[in-house]
């Protein structure tokens, strides 16, 4: 066992393992922050910053999800400039490319949905992108509509951390980043898709989907947390 | 190689560079090679065998002499006769007039003292003046010297503690200070530790590591070989840009230098010291160099950054200690090693001390590579070694850093430059980039410039950067095209203010510095935009564009 | 106390925001009460009028004529509502922005393509945008009411805060799609 470390967030004094995250610590007390690219059970990424908290005594911003929690660290969640930012951050994910709910089949359970509900991103003040990628529709189960995808990078990760394939991956970069199966292929003819679904489950939007199934059902966020527990022994 | 090997070559390199009465340096760097150095190289030898005067002048290729809007440069010794735009012709005439009858060519001597004067060299002590090719040639200049006293008379803490006494800070732009860097690694736990130079360097403009490997590269492996020893490492890589040939080439020669002569490899110098440095190859992203998207990119992964803590001291590469040194950073060692640090904390102001490589370029008179003791100011860079701004214009503005550097107005030019002044004032220190803008620039244009380059360098990894530098270069451009208005301006700063602290590197964290600058000295040329429709340098609206909505 | 002058305006949109807004059911008598409709698709005025204390716009702005009326209703009105995800960021009405020269290929894939008789794009209409835009991108809007349709009692609330002078803060309360 390792040693217990004692912290404060958002006040209150919590104690968590060494080695251990503040986003898991927090969670373990019941302290909410909002998250997006995190998967529970895969590794962390730190990209779409939406986790970011601050520490007393640094000017600078922590993606909770990836910084270790320290001895005395006291950390806090929630501020006016935390709530500003991450409503910077869905805004400018809203504005990517063309998020259109209404016809999207993760309409009513997608988290970047959710999440500008939650921080009242009510509007864009930034010009909207309406990127025209080619929906990939070549594999017979599942659908990959690249236009709603946020770059969060959980399939990749699931793909080669849980079914350890790796089929996908990210070609090209910044915003022209896109998430392509082996080497830009089509879905239907990827030669290492072991066809398992899991990208679909963990994808919290709608760029990854099951053909002709609600998303509601095919979001399956804990399933991936469930997998590497019963792989741990737990 | 043993001590006394070192000594003894050394001595006999002196003693044969004292044999001749000249020496005709001929600068073969990548500025000066596209315009025929290596052609005025040989009409030199061959003009040097024609006047028989090869027992008493020495033609030797050399690295860059700092001069290279006047190239191809040559420097003549003794007296450091710098010879510009120097031509295979040219070249003869050189060997006949100054070499045979003792009279230097003054039609063809570059005529500004200015740009030398308050130029002081530590870390490019022996760019221009020795042959980068030729080992021997390091080492006559006391070259390993400072290997060799770390090794046999100093204790890995001892060197740690010299470098934190000297005040020397990380060169490539954050200005942490190396003896501390090196203490975390030296004191993490793991094994094996490395140590990676960082020879990344992408800015647009910059070009001070190109060169300083290309005409001192055994200052780099000694520097990398003396921290290895420092924090208990026997492997180093230099991560170099492929886009640099001749530097790639000049280290692989002198990495192989290094190990037949003993520098490099088992037991140097007899002691139980090893190390040994591989080259690594980017595939040209700006933000490979940003530490931990080196340490992915040698992992053989995709160039992108990941967040801190934990740190590369920490868990570098492949999850070991890792120190991750800018080669100028490096360079530095030496030096420290063989004069103390006593003597480095001289130079420069109280909390910067030593001194700083700078690739002076944009529209200044006397444009090129020098180095500057920290604290000396802007306006003595600009205005006396750089000569100023072409004859009619009027300078406006100099950017500090590189593309995400800020763009300083002439009110500031009397900053002294360190790291603290510069972050203070909206600049950063960067890789070193000084560029002069006059008044034929269009602040609103060139923020929107450097803001695209940072678009096209984002990893797009995280989302500010990505998503968010991507909408800042769209409104900039739109207010050069007549859109936006006056509300736009704190919405543009507001956006800024999000990427600087949201982002994950570095990149993200200074991309906004052109915009945020700009829009801090020079925010009546955005209101003149919005409000006006005018560019006050008449650049923008040119296309015939403007006109709001489609 | 003089009543409320409320404009409610359908440009480029499918008028469910506007059924949402009838589906307020009794509370619209409610609301009768307090405002005056001064101008609306379910009422017969033909200019927007002048003076105008609230207005509701449903629907992403798609021709010329929409782009000139919006910026009357600026003009004209005090607050200005964005009425639905269309007037708040293109939505479905918008999803032409994807295709290129989507100004000219709707209409041909609609009235040529599609069309078994008269097989020719409209003249006499106003002309579309090169790319349909949401109401903030040509105006100011002071009040953003998001939903595909938003909800009759969001509607109503987001009404009823601007009829009491409160600045509606929508936080956890709509829904996009």
């Amino acid at each position: 066992m390792s040693k217990p470390i004692e912290l404060t967030i958002d006040g209150r004094k919590v104690v968590a393992e060494e080695g251990e995250t503040i986003l898991k610590a927090a969670k373990k007390n019941g302290i909410y922050v909002p998250t997006l690219c995190y998967l529970e059970g895969v590794s962390s990424f730190g990209g779409c910053r939406l986790c970011m908290v601050e520490i007393k005594g640094s000017p600078r911003l922590f993606a909770s999800c990836i910084t270790p929690v320290a001895e005395g660290m006291e950390v806090l969640t929630d501020s006016e400039r935390l709530r500003r930012y991450r409503k910077w951050a869905v805004e400018l994910l809203l504005a990517e490319r063309p998020h259109v709910c209404s016809v999207c089949v993760a309409n009513g359970s997608c988290e970047l949905q959710q999440l500008a509900t939650e921080l009242g991103v009510d509007h864009l003040r930034v010009d909207r992108e309406w990127t025209d990628y080619e929906v990939d529709l070549t594999h017979e189960r599942f659908a990959y509509d690249p236009n709603r995808c946020i770059l969060c990078t959980r399939c990749i990760r699931v793909c080669d951390e849980v079914e350890g394939v790796h089929t996908l991956d990210l070609m090209l970069r910044g915003k022209n980043s896109k998430v392509v199966f082996d080497l830009d292929e089509n879905w239907g003819f990827s030669q290492s898709c072991t066809s398992c679904g899991k990208c679909s489950a963990a994808c919290p939007v709608g760029a990854l989907y099951v053909k002709g199934k609600p998303l509601s059902e095919v979001k399956k966020k804990d399933l991936v947390s469930f997998i590497m527990e019963r792989r741990s022994g737990k | 190689m043993k001590p006394d090997e070192l000594r003894g070559l050394a001595q006999k390199e002196q003693e044969a560079r004292k044999s001749y009465r000249f020496r005709i340096n001929v600068c073969c760097s990548s500025g000066c090679m596209p315009f025929g150095a290596l052609r005025v190289l040989t009409a030199f030898r061959d003009a040097v065998r024609e006047f028989k005067v090869e027992e008493e002048c020495y033609v030797a290729r050399t690295g860059c002499i700092g001069t290279c809007s006047l190239a191809p440069a040559v420097l003549v010794e003794p007296g450091d006769y710098l010879y510009q735009n120097v031509t295979p012709e040219r070249a003869r005439e050189i060997v006949k007039e100054h070499i045979v009858n003792g009279r230097p060519v003054k039609s063809m001597l570059y005529g500004n003292e200015a740009f030398f004067k308050k130029q002081l060299r530590v870390v490019l002590r022996n760019t221009g003046k020795i042959d980068p090719l030729r080992i021997e040639d390091y080492i006559a200049v006391g070259g390993y010297y400072a290997l060799l006293k770390a090794l046999t008379r100093m204790t890995p803490q001892g060197v740690i503690e010299e470098v934190a006494l000297s005040g020397l800070k990380g060169r490539g732009g954050a200005g942490f200070l190396t003896g501390l860097k090196w203490r975390y690694v030296a004191r993490a736990p793991g094994s094996p530790k490395y140590v990676i130079a960082n020879l990344d360097e992408g800015d647009p403009g910059v070009f001070a590591n190109r060169t300083l490997a290309e005409a001192d590269p055994h200052a780099i492996l000694e520097g990398m070989a003396i921290a290895a020893y420092a924090v208990g490492s026997q492997k180093g890589y230099i991560y170099v840009r492929s886009e640099y040939p001749l530097a790639v080439q000049t280290l692989k020669k002198a990495i192989e230098a290094a190990k037949s002569m003993g520098f490099l490899g088992e037991n140097i110098f007899e002691t139980s010291f090893s190390f040994d440095v591989e080259l690594r190859l980017g595939a040209g992203a700006f933000v490979a160099g940003e530490e931990t998207a080196i340490l992915a990119s040698i992992e053989g992964r995709r160039a992108m950054p990941r967040p801190r803590p934990p740190y590369p001291a920490q868990s570098g590469l492949w999850g070991k200690p890792t120190l991750v040194n800018n080669v100028e950073t490096l360079a530095n060692v030496p030096v420290i090693l063989l004069k103390g640090s006593e003597w480095f904390s001289s130079i420069g102001s109280k909390n910067c001390t030593g001194t700083k490589c700078f690739s002076l370029t944009g529209k200044v008179n006397n444009p090129g590579l020098i180095e500057v003791p920290m604290g000396i100011t802007l306006r003595e860079v600009v205005f006396e070694i750089g000569g100023g701004v072409p004859p009619g214009r009027r300078f406006k503005a100099v950017q500090v850093g590189g593309p995400s550097g800020g763009f300083l107005p002439e009110q500031l030019l009397d900053l002294p430059i360190d790291y603290e002044s510069l972050t203070k004032a909206g600049a950063i220190m960067g890789s070193g980039g000084i560029v002069v803008l006059d008044d034929t620039s269009c602040m609103v244009d060139t923020a929107k410039f450097f803001t695209e380059f940072c678009v096209d360098e984002s990893c797009g990894k995280c989302t500010p950067c990505r998503a968010g530098l991507h909408k800042l270069f769209k409104i900039l451009d739109g207010f050069t095209r007549g859109e936006g208005s006056v509300e736009d301006l704190s919405k543009v700063e507001d956006l800024c203010e999000f990427i600087k602290e949201a982002s994950l590197c570095g990149l993200g964290q200074t991309a906004p510095n052109p915009t945020l600058t700009t829009l801090r000295y020079f925010r009546d040329e955005y209101v003149a935009h919005v409000m006006d429709k005018r560019c006050p340098a008449g650049k923008c609206f040119r296309s015939g564009g403007g006109g709001g909505v489609e | 106390m003089a009543k409320v002058r409320l404009a409610t305006v359908w440009l480029s949109g499918c008028s469910g925001c506007h059924m949402s807004f009838l589906d307020q059911d009794e509370k619209v008598l409610e609301l009768a009460e307090k405002i005056e409709l001064v101008y609306s698709p379910i009422a017969d005025v033909k200019d927007f009028p002048e003076n105008v204390d609230v207005t509701l716009v449903e629907g992403a702005v798609g021709n010329e004529e929409q782009l000139e009326l919006l910026k009357r209703i600026r003009r004209n009105t005090r607050i200005l509502v964005a009425l639905g995800d269309c007037a708040v960021n293109g939505n479905v009405t918008a999803l032409r922005n994807s295709l290129r020269n989507s100004d000219e290929e709707v209409l041909k894939r609609a009235y040529v393509e599609n069309a078994s008789i008269n097989q020719a794009a409209p003249k006499q209409v106003p002309r579309l945008l090169k790319r349909v835009l949401a109401l903030n991108e040509v105006v100011n809007v002071d009040a953003y009411v998001p939903g595909c349709p938003p909800s009759a009692e969001l509607i109503n609330q987001v009404l009823n805060d601007l009829l009491e002078g409160r600045t509606p803060v929508l936080e956890g309360r709509f829904k996009y799609g």
